[in-house]
Order: C-alpha cells, then sequence, then structure tokens
C-alpha cells in the first residue's frame, strides 16, 4: 500500500548509479515451479531492491497442440477436446465451440437446451470464481476461505456429476444441443445449493471484504490504466473491474442471454480489490441466472431436430432403418459442415472466450483457434507490476484469475 | 476493389475511402464482416481502424494454412470496437515461400504475443516485431507445428 514507485525514476537512478555501484540488479525465477502461480508459468523478474524493474512472463510449459488435434477429430469428438483448455471451467468451452459450429451449420437449439446451457454456465462461471477466490486468499495469507470455497464447488461439481457423469471433464454440452437428457432429480439438487449459496457468498465477504489485512495486501495494489488494459488484450472482470462495462453475455447475446434478468457488476477503483467486488458480485448475479434458468426451464426436447447431425433416439433405432442408418453413418464418419468461417465469443469466467472456425465442406474442422481470455490478461502482467514491489506481485497475478492451461492449449 | 456486396457495411466503406487499393476482396458470411487486406497495406489499415474508427481491441492474430494452394497462408485479424459494439475480421494472404508480413505491434501493444504465436507454430514471419521468438514450443524445436504438412503423430529418427 501506500505510494506506487515510478517505474521510469527507477530505472533513471538505477542507471545513473551504475558507473558508482556497479549493476543492483537481480534476475529472480518466479516459477514455473511456484505454489501461487496456479499451473507453471515462469515469471523472470529484474529486481532492484525490492522493486521490480522489469517482468517477462514465460509461458508455454502447458502447450499440448489442442488446436492441430482439433484437425484430426471430426466435429463432435472434439468437444472433449475443448474440456481441456481451461480446465476449471469446461462448460463454458464447450459451449464456445459448440455454437461456433452450430453456426457454421445454422442450426436451431431448441429452448430447453439453451436454458440448460445457460444454467450449466453459469454453474460453471461459480465453480470457477470459488476456485480463483480460495486461492487468491491462501495466496494472500487467508487459509479459511480456501476451505469454505472448496466446500461449495464440491457441491457444484457433484451437479456436474449428476448431469454428465463427469466431474470436471463434462462434456456435456454437444453440437446440437446435449449429450444426455437431464437427469431425473436435477432440479431439487440445484435447488439446495442456490438457495443457500447468496448467504454462503455473505460469509466470505464476512470474512474478507472489512477484514484489515485483506484491505492492506489488495487495495490500491495491481493498478493499470484502462487504455493500457484495451490496448494489450485484457478483457472480463479486469475491464469491469476499471469501470468499463463489457460483457458479450449482454453486448453479444449467446443461447438466449437476452431473456435473462442480470446486471454486470462495474467498480471504478480498478485494483486487486475492485476485481475481488466485481467477482463476488458476479457470483451473486450468476446465482440469480441459475435460479432464473431453473425455474422458467421450458419444457421440450433437449437436442435439435436435424438427423443429419444429432444421433436418433433409441427407440427410433430398433424400429425406423432410417434412423439406424444416420445413426452408423454419424458415428462412423461424422457429420459435414458447410464450408465457412465464424468467430464466436462468449463471455468465460476469465473474459472473452472467442473460437475461430474455419470448415472446409468436410467432416473435421479445417482450423480452430482459440482466442483463450487467459492468455491475453497474462500479456498485460509486465506492465502492471514493473515498478511495483515484489510482495504485491502474487497478489497482482492472482487477481488476473488465469489458467495456464487456457494460456497455452 | 470492394465487393458490391460490402455497400452497406460502414466499416468496409470507411476502409475503402482510405485507401480503395488495399482491399483485395471480402464478404459478409453468417453475419460476419470479413475484408480481405493486400499484405503490404496490412499496417496502415489497423492504424486506420484503430484511430479513426474506433476499433480499440485486437481480439486475436491468428493464420490459417492452405497447403498446397499458393498463396498459402492466411493471416487473421480479428478487430473489436467497445464504442460501437461491432467487430471485423481482416484477411492477408501471404506466400508460402519465405512467407513474411509486417507486424501490426505498434498499433496494438496486444498483437505481441499473438504474432509471435504464429511465427513459432506456422513460421510466418513478422517485419518490425519486437521481440520474434518462439513462445509455445522450445526455443530449439524444429519445424512450425500447426502446418499442414506438419505430421500429427511420429516420432523424429
Amino acid at each position: 500500500m501506500g505510494d506506487q514507485p515510478n517505474p521510469q525514476q527507477t530505472v533513471a537512478v538505477a542507471e545513473e548509479e551504475k558507473p558508482r555501484t556497479g549493476s543492483r540488479r537481480m534476475v529472480l525465477n518466479m516459477g514455473p515451479q511456484h505454489p501461487s502461480t496456479h499451473g507453471v508459468l515462469r515469471l523472470v523478474l529484474e529486481l532492484d531492491g525490492e522493486i521490480i524493474v522489469k517482468c517477462e512472463p514465460e509461458l508455454g510449459y502447458l502447450h499440448t497442440g489442442i488446436e492441430k488435434e482439433f484437425e484430426v477429430k471430426n466435429y463432435q469428438q472434439a468437444v472433449t477436446l475443448t474440456d481441456r483448455v481451461d480446465y476449471l471451467a469446461p462448460l463454458s468451452n464447450n459451449l464456445g465451440y459448440c455454437l461456433a459450429v452450430e453456426k457454421l451449420l445454422g442450426l436451431e437449439i431448441p429452448p430447453k437446451a439453451q436454458w440448460m446451457r445457460v444454467m450449466l454456465t453459469e454453474l460453471t462461471r461459480l465453480n470457477s470464481h470459488l476456485v480463483w477466490l480460495g486461492t487468491h486468499a491462501l495466496d494472500i495469507g487467508a487459509m479459511t476461505v480456501f476451505l469454505y470455497c472448496f466446500r461449495e464447488r464440491e457441491d457444484i461439481l457433484r451437479i456436474f456429476e449428476m448431469f454428465s457423469g463427469q466431474r470436471m471433464m463434462t462434456s456435456y454440452f454437444r453440437i446440437g444441443g446435449l449429450a444426455l437428457d437431464p437427469p431425473r432429480g436435477w432440479h431439487e439438487r440445484v435447488k439446495k445449493f442456490i438457495d443457500t449459496f447468496p448467504s454462503r457468498v455473505d460469509e466470505y465477504e464476512n470474512l474478507l471484504t472489512s477484514n484489515r489485512i485483506w484491505m492492506g495486501r489488495t487495495q490500491g495494489v495491481g493498478r493499470i490504466s484502462l487504455e493500457d488494459m484495451l490496448d494489450l488484450g485484457v478483457t472480463g472482470p479486469m475491464l469491469r473491474a476499471a469501470g468499463l462495462k463489457i460483457d458479450a453475455r449482454k453486448d453479444e447475446p449467446y443461447s438466449s442471454y437476452e431473456k435473462f434478468d442480470f446486471e454486470v457488476p462495474v467498480r471504478t477503483e480498478n485494483d486487486v480489490f475492485a476485481r475481488y467486488l466485481v467477482r463476488l458480485e458476479e457470483m451473486r448475479q450468476s446465482a440469480k441466472i441459475v435460479r432464473q434458468a431453473m425455474d422458467g426451464m421450458p419444457e421440450g426436447p433437449w437436442k435439435a431436430d436435424d438427423q443429419h447431425v444429432v444421433l436418433p433416439d433409441r427407440e427410433k433405432m430398433k424400429t425406423q432403418m432410417e434412423a439406424l442408418i444416420y445413426h452408423f453413418k454419424i458415428v462412423t464418419e461424422g457429420f459435414r459442415v458447410p464450408a465457412g468461417e465464424v468467430y464466436q465469443v462468449i463471455e468465460s469466467p476469465r473474459g472473452e472466450l472467442g473460437f475461430y472456425a474455419v470448415s472446409d465442406g468436410t467432416a473435421h474442422p479445417f482450423r480452430v483457434h482459440m482466442r483463450t481470455p487467459s492468455f491475453g490478461n497474462l500479456q498485460a502482467t509486465s506492465v502492471m507490476v514493473e515498478g511495483t514491489l515484489i510482495a504485491d506481485v502474487i497478489a497482482a497475478i492472482g487477481s488476473m484469475d488465469f489458467v495456464l492451461g487456457d494460456t497455452d492449449r | 476493389m470492394l465487393p458490391d456486396s460490402l455497400r452497406q457495411h460502414a466499416t468496409a466503406l470507411s476502409v475503402e475511402a482510405f485507401d480503395g487499393d488495399a482491399i483485395t476482396g471480402g464478404n459478409c458470411d453468417r453475419g460476419e464482416l470479413t475484408i480481405e487486406i493486400a499484405a503490404p497495406k496490412i499496417g496502415s489499415v489497423c492504424g486506420f481502424l484503430k484511430f479513426d474508427q474506433g476499433f480499440a481491441r485486437l481480439s486475436t492474430v491468428t493464420a490459417v494454412d492452405r497447403y498446397p494452394a499458393e498463396p498459402r497462408f492466411e493471416v487473421v485479424y480479428h478487430l473489436h470496437s467497445v464504442e460501437h459494439n461491432r467487430r471485423v475480421r481482416l484477411k492477408c494472404r501471404v506466400s508460402g515461400t519465405e512467407p513474411a508480413i509486417d507486424s501490426v505491434t505498434s498499433v496494438w501493444r496486444s498483437a505481441n504475443w499473438y504474432e509471435r504465436e504464429v511465427f513459432d507454430l506456422f513460421g510466418i514471419q513478422f517485419r518490425n516485431h519486437p521481440n520474434l521468438k518462439r513462445i509455445m514450443m522450445p526455443d530449439d524445436w524444429e519445424g512450425h507445428p500447426l502446418r499442414k504438412d506438419y505430421p500429427v503423430t511420429g516420432s523424429r529418427v
């Protein structure tokens, strides 16, 4: 806290004194195995005393060639790859990819599937924000919050397991709708969770918001101007904590988000504390959306009516030759997607998640590029931490909420 | 030349007014505007779109390999105007022999890593880039994995 040192001035002083004192600088590697980088990120920090003169992020340690892998899968198989990009928000990735391919196909998704997608994506946002809050607080020294957050996260993962059979790599959204019929009893389960959740958010707030240590570690820390952020490709809660009301769910609605009533929280302080408040409020808003989706869940089919793309019902396959043939064709060859290209944007918990999908008319994607929010956000690290104290780096990079799987793909 | 189908798009018209020779084609497919730009003009067109047309954000830069067609690569830019809530895609075709294009890092700093990624995975050079080195693959890696003639599996011999 207190006065932020001026980076230019610091550098200038160090340069001036160099002939007399020799270089005072020290190079410190933070990572690739550092507990608070949440993944394998390496920051090469050049220090002058406790002040960071230069920061260079090194990434690529988790590069797995997912974009290459897309090109040898058929469209439906590739859904499973998207789970593994941002492993804290698998359903957001599923949604972005499915929407992109559905846009290429010109496929209409029935309301029930859309509502279900909205509900589960918002639960994913809660899941992701809970992990962020818990680990961020842990980094700064608040152990308790972590335990509480993971208690609620466990409930969400159980809900995911109920729907898809998987806790994390859910792949529950498929091109054309959902993977399975929503399970019996889902309504009670989600209701039970969402009834108690807002009071849990109050609990976190009680522990942190007016906690003097928390305020001391986060207020006035990690500042970076809005112009810099826009220029450097930062998106999501970071921009909203700097006063810019930007949210793809409102600006470029997808999957019927325009039919839901929610607010986009905005703060103007533009520091770590403001980002924390923005994300907490987002959790409350997400809970509100989940409740609306749950209460207003439309009746009807949960997958699109297109026999070329969507697998037929089991019952039909037992009685209709045609259904059996389509099933065989889709499973063995996949479906063809008309040539073209789309860029589909969704608001992931971390910011703008864009899928750029190019089709050449075959059953395999010609090229899929993921514009992941973590990659964009991480690029601002240098500007944000240069000239600040090394002790604030942890708080500053924690407030960016990046996932290295999402960065490196 | 601006295709006639794009005459109702303000962004496309403004680019034509700025530099008509820069446009080599374009379309509006599935509600998304694509303008094809002659590769040598990309820097000036991007500067115009950012400072005159309010495209404050560069969402992403990527490439598509059309091997064995020639020109082989398409370098694709996705621009976003927060102010007008509008997006546009720019596309430049780049030859497969010694592929190179001007960097747009002087327009948006965010281009830095995106161009490094394209350089790393496609082997396209970006002229006047401040720090053009590999970002995903190890520094001593041979080849560019996202090229179509690069195998998906297999080991080095």
